[in-house]
């Protein structure tokens, strides 16, 4: 199933690549900014992200463009070509990525730059209270680069000596946390792998959706998915957008884009609030970078 | 409780016209919406299978890499409310047969083998087994329709793709035809019912016409004119010509019995007349002889005087008799009928009886006094036993009943007598129509003349043996009875 998974992100990438970006950002200064997007957040919002793309344009006296894959690695391989020159990523690609991304900017959820993994079963689930529980079950997980949504449950299983291969009757992935929800809510899987802060923003905007689920399970918390800066962005433009987005809660506008997406603000971050992940990245024997 | 044969042809026949008209949209609508029914079930599935067809194709790329989600998204698009009512639930199994995801995970869990899933998958996952081929089938299990397409890349079988139509789907699009053809067609019997009712009155009223002219027959007879039909040849034209012709003989007959009746009655006066005179004349011829002969022999015998003097007075008094027997005074004060006055007629012609030595059989069952003039009633007993004690032979026999019953007094004199010709019985009861016993031939008369004050009813029958007359007195009739003692 993953060397299936990883031809067709291939393929997918080799078709991105020939359509739209035969030539690299670096190649040229006056291009606009890119910034790569991937479901870390609910990325599905089209008129909320043109307003804050317009936003962040405004702010930078530059054009902005997003860019939004179907699934993270995607993301991660148009970065590593410098196609992009940030992400909004998922704690586990920037440990494993850090040799050469650099931390630009952590959100602050409810107060802290953290967040948490849930374990989310159906509603009328009512005795699953940990994912070792689902044994020969289906399962749904988000994207085999998301902490929240892979890499904490298969450190879960890992632990107890197993493997989603093994232990569940079938796993798949959505490669979207908001998918996943969906796919627990509509019973196609008993359990499912989802971040914490997009279930609860999901919570207040789609509660008809939440309801059908239960969270029967909060990991501990982990560094939230981080914005990065790809390597051969210069160092101005990286301190540009950090300031940007670091005050993005004290003018208004900036304040109103923070709400919408459920965060308090930005925050520069250090590297050690990912020590986590990168400890449960070297226990199942994952390459660190 | 109304019965639809006494029901007036005015709303029968419309009736009947509605029903038919009724039975016909009826049976047409059914019949089309039938056709239409079987064509919408046919284009259902060609299309489902067209649809299907395609929609396989699209789930080849999700199939191939094992990317379960996209598959799920991608039948779940297919089957939300926005996708079209084509299918209900959209099931995918892997060449294996198992379960690859199904829009309606709770029946079709993930990966479980697809026969375990009850008897129409059992059925399913038989057909897919028999089946080559990449063409879409079609299956009806119980009221769900099922609609089978394999999923091929390059040769390679990845799956099938199952349909799932649920019966309802094509009951509510029926459940629409039904319902717009039953509109179409109460519009047009809206259309057509008052055309036929229109028709079918037409064709009702000279029928309920024609009724109307015969039933006055009873009352009087309908002028030739009354009758307004239409000239036609049809049946209704023949049997207003024929109805028309019948009035016609009608009115000749009643004309006919008019003037009978009129030459009748001038028969019956002479009669009547020929009886007075005769009754007149006789005593008068004698009267006449005997003031002939006092004239010619002496008015100075005092003996012939007185003789004819006496002569002359039983002259007038018998003409006097006749003259009083043919005014009945019916109103003549008397007192009610009791059974008394019944034994006292009794007693009274017993030796009548005795002179002819016939036996007269006397039943009187009378309870008690009855409303009736005793003296009338007696007359009339008196009349008619006398009769028939005329009438038998010696030796015979003169039965007397005499009851009462709801309707009032009954009297029944038979005799075994001489029986009158049936020639003489128009005449019976007129005056001066004696037998050959001689007898002035009143008594009858005036018999009929007081049952007929008293609203009664006299009749008589006579054959060979046996003649009875029967008379029958309703106590209703109020006189002037005298107030008893």
């Amino acid at each position: 199933m993953n060397r299936r998974q990883a031809l067709s992100g291939l393929v997918g990438l080799a078709l991105a690549l020939a359509g739209r970006f035969g030539h690299a950002v670096a190649a040229n200064g006056a291009e606009p900014v890119r910034i790569g997007l991937t479901p870390v957040f609910l990325d599905d919002q089209v008129g909320f992200l043109g307003a804050w793309r317009d936003h962040l344009a405004q702010a930078m006296g530059r054009q902005v463009e997003f860019i939004q894959r179907g699934s993270y690695r995607e993301i991660v391989e148009l970065m590593r070509q410098d196609k992009l020159h940030f992400a909004w990523l998922c704690g586990y690609p920037y440990v494993r990525e850090q040799r050469w991304m650099r931390l630009l900017a952590v959100p602050v959820y409810e107060g802290q730059p953290l967040y948490r993994s849930y374990l989310i079963v159906p509603a009328h689930d009512s005795v699953t209270t940990k994912v070792t529980d689902l044994r020969d079950r289906v399962f749904a997980f988000s994207d085999p680069d998301s902490n929240s949504g892979y890499l904490y449950p298969h450190y879960q299983l890992n632990r107890a000596n197993t493997s989603p291969a093994n232990f569940f009757r079938r796993s798949f992935f959505t490669y979207a946390h908001k998918k996943v929800v969906e796919a627990v809510a509509l019973a196609v899987a008993h359990g499912g792998a989802v971040d914490g802060y997009v279930w609860d923003t999901l919570a207040r905007t789609h509660p008809e959706l939440t309801s059908r689920t239960r969270v029967a399970d909060r990991s501990p918390p982990f560094g939230f998915p981080p914005f990065v800066t790809g390597r051969s962005v210069s160092p101005a433009l990286h301190r540009r957008m950090q300031q940007i987005l670091l005050a993005m809660h004290e003018d208004p506008a900036g304040a109103r884009f923070l709400r919408q997406l459920n965060l308090d603000r930005f925050t520069g971050g250090s590297p050690a609030l990912y020590a986590d992940i990168e400890r449960m990245l070297r226990a199942i024997g994952q390459p660190v970078g | 409780m109304l019965n639809f044969r006494d029901i007036s042809f005015r709303y029968k026949i419309p009736l009947r016209a509605t029903v038919l008209v009724f039975l016909t949209a009826s049976v047409l609508t059914a019949s089309l919406l039938l056709r239409e029914y079987r064509d919408l079930r046919r284009d259902m599935l060609d299309s489902s299978a067209r649809w299907s067809a395609v929609l396989s194709q699209t789930l080849v790329s999700p199939m191939l890499h094992d990317d379960l989600w996209r598959a799920f998204e991608i039948i779940r698009a297919a089957t939300s409310p926005g996708g079209g009512d084509q299918a209900g639930v959209i099931t995918l199994v892997d060449p294996r047969e198992r379960i690859y995801v199904s829009t309606d995970p709770a029946r079709y869990p993930i990966l479980l083998p697809l026969h375990e899933r009850g008897d129409a998958a059992r059925e399913i996952a038989s057909l897919i087994d028999d089946a080559a081929g990449s063409d879409s089938r079609s299956l009806e299990i119980g009221d769900r329709l099922y609609v089978i397409t394999p999923i091929d890349a390059d040769g390679v079988r990845l799956g099938h793709m199952i349909l799932e139509h649920t019966s309802s789907f094509m009951q509510a699009r029926f459940a629409g035809m039904w319902l717009s053809a039953t509109l179409v067609t109460l519009v047009v019997l809206l259309l057509i019912l008052p055309v036929s009712w229109y028709w079918g009155r037409r064709m009702a009223d000279p029928l309920v016409h024609l009724a109307d002219c015969i039933g006055q027959v009873g009352t009087k007879i309908p002028d030739a004119d009354a009758i307004r039909l239409e000239q036609s040849q049809d049946e209704l034209g023949q049997v207003g010509r024929a109805v028309a012709r019948m009035l016609d003989e009608l009115r000749e007959k009643q004309a006919l019995e008019h003037e009978m009746m009129f030459s009748e009655r001038l028969a019956a006066i002479g009669r009547l007349t020929g009886g007075i005179a005769h009754e007149i004349n006789n005593p008068l011829g004698g009267m006449l002889n005997a003031i002939s002969t006092y004239r010619r022999h002496g008015s100075n015998d005092p003996e012939l005087a007185a003789r004819t003097m006496s002569l002359l007075e039983r002259g007038l008094l018998q003409i006097r008799d006749t003259v009083s027997a043919l005014l009945v005074e019916a109103k003549a004060p008397s007192h009610p009928l009791g059974p008394q006055d019944i034994e006292d007629v009794h007693i009274l012609l017993k030796p009548e009886a005795a002179k002819k030595s016939a036996a007269l059989l006397w039943n009187c069952d009378l309870p008690d006094e009855i409303p009736l003039p005793a003296t009338l009633v007696r007359q009339v007993l008196i009349n008619l036993v006398l009769n028939a004690l005329h009438a038998v032979e010696p030796g015979g026999t003169v039965a007397c009943d005499i009851g009462v019953t709801a309707e009032g007094m009954t009297m029944a004199v038979r005799n075994d007598g001489r029986h009158i010709e049936a020639s003489r019985l128009p005449y019976l009861f007129e005056p001066f129509v004696g037998d050959a016993n001689g007898g002035h031939g009143l008594g009858l008369w005036i018999t009929y003349q007081i049952v007929n004050e008293l609203d009664g009813h006299i009749s008589v029958q006579s054959e060979p043996g046996l003649t009875v007359f029967a008379v029958e007195l309703p106590l209703r009739v109020a006189l002037e009875l005298e107030s008893p003692p």
